[in-house]
């Protein structure tokens, strides 16, 4: 184990995660989306995966699940859309940073943890689809600001929702899964 | 492997005989200048050429219609809402205003429907590239490929384990949704979004548990095996480049060459014919 932390790049755990992120991302992604009405916005239960998998491995595994998933998604419908997969990508990243606070290998999700997960993935959201999907709309395929804010939009509220419920029902049922932290006592 | 997933079927064909990264190379390399550039005249050119690639793969309409059918469908929806949240856009982008009919908001302008038939044209013109590029190239090719154009070899594995466990997750999806729906648990468009929403977190706990223990399972596995003791690996799918390949990259780069060379001679991405 020792010697396998040392070299540099992903752990062996780490590209299996991504793999097997990316594939679960897909499946929910092509299977389980509930269509909002706005043009290529859906409500995703893929992004509350996302945020489960970021939060138990880390950004660079939140940003290649994002980015895989995504590509390969957009594939089966065609052509991937290049702004949207990135900004699959920095969401995933950004999730990943609240790793070091959400700690769930210790098996304890305090409310305060959850109030400061949700906090985050707001600001979250709203960088990669308020920012990130639109701008890069603008700048990539020069479409009008109003109607890619307006994708935009929906689509960070959407999300916000969908990590909001999915995510930290997700959160909660791994953390209690886990066993806690010192519950061994020496008799 | 399933590969009928992403529509992948032996051919005999000289695109199936070209190596997944010649076919990775030239479908980057097409798709990120035709989403860059706004010349129509290389964007019609671009369109044509990429049916014409359909056509040599011997893919069959039938195989591609529903997407096809799918593809026009969102892009008519985008030109949809362009319309009615920015009729003027094209107008602001070239410069000019030449009114067809209509007044006020919604003067519908030459500039602002030769836009959005530029627009369309973006939409359509990838769909058969990566159609060919997904029914023409063996998933596990894919890895290799990735890998051989630069991607780290520990991501390009990420790659071929999501390619290889699709199917799998898949079929965990199928088996866990069945059962709980057995179990009364409704995600159809029968019962409402509160009722789909408990249905949905029903099938996505087991999901996401299963695929949590794969994920410990497959890395205990990989880690026995020594993965990532080297730097560099070598691939099972991975071919040796032909002369066709080399081809297909140096006809990718040149289109690329005449998509950039539109950028010098109309200053900039758009191409202008109202000025």
């Amino acid at each position: 184990m020792k010697e396998s932390n040392k070299k540099a790049g992903l752990s062996v755990r780490s590209v299996v995660a991504t793999g097997i992120g990316a594939a679960v991302f897909f499946i929910l992604m092509k299977y389980i989306a509930i269509p909002t009405g706005v043009p290529n916005t859906n409500v995703n239960v893929a992004e509350g995966w996302l945020a489960l998998i970021a939060g138990l491995f880390g950004p660079v595994v939140g940003f290649l699940v994002g980015i895989i998933g995504h590509t390969l998604t957009d594939a089966t419908y065609g052509a991937p859309w290049w702004s949207w997969v990135l900004a699959d990508g920095v969401f995933g990243l950004l999730l990943g940073f609240s790793k070091r606070f959400l700690d769930l290998e210790g098996g304890d999700l305090s409310t305060k943890k959850l109030v400061q997960f949700n906090v985050w993935q707001v600001i979250a959201n709203v960088i990669a689809w308020l920012l990130v999907a639109p701008i890069g709309d603008i700048l990539i395929y020069k479409q009008p600001a109003n109607k890619v804010f307006l994708q935009g939009i929906t689509a960070t509220i959407v999300n916000v929702l969908s990590v909001a419920i999915i995510g930290s029902i997700l959160l909660i049922a791994y953390v209690k899964s886990r066993p806690k932290k010192n519950s061994l006592r020496s008799e | 492997m399933d590969n009928s997933l992403f529509g992948y079927k032996a051919r005999e064909t000289w695109i199936n005989h070209t190596t997944g990264t010649a076919k990775l190379v030239g479908f980057l390399a097409l798709t990120t200048i035709g989403m860059i550039s706004y010349d129509t005249r290389f964007l019609v050119a671009l369109t044509i050429l990429s049916f014409a690639l359909i056509k040599m793969a011997h893919i069959e309409y039938q195989e591609y219609a529903l997407l096809l059918r799918l593809v026009l469908f969102i892009g008519l929806i985008n030109l949809v809402m362009i319309t009615v949240l920015a009729p003027q856009y094209g107008v602001q982008l070239y410069g000019t205003k030449h009114i067809l009919f209509g007044s006020g908001w919604f003067t519908i302008t030459t500039e602002q429907l030769f836009y959005e038939a530029n627009l369309l044209l973006k939409y359509l013109f990838s769909f058969p590239l990566a159609i060919v590029l997904l029914f023409t190239t063996n998933p596990s090719e894919f890895a290799a490929g990735l890998n051989k154009i630069g991607v780290p070899y520990k991501v390009a594995y990420a790659v071929a384990i999501t390619l290889r466990y699709i199917p799998d997750v898949q079929s965990d999806y199928r088996t866990i949704s069945l059962a709980q729906q057995a179990r009364g648990y409704e995600i159809s468009k029968k019962s409402n979004l509160m009722k789909r929403m408990k249905g949905i977190v029903q099938i996505i706990l087991p999901l996401v548990f299963s695929s949590l223990n794969r994920i410990d399972t497959i890395s205990q596995a990989m880690e026995l095996r020594r993965f990532g003791r080297y730097n560099k690996r070598s691939w099972y799918q991975e071919q040796s480049f032909s002369k066709s390949d080399v081809g297909m990259i140096l006809a990718a780069l040149f289109i690329v060459m005449i998509g950039v060379l539109l950028f010098v001679t109309n200053g900039g991405r758009m191409w202008n014919p109202f000025k």
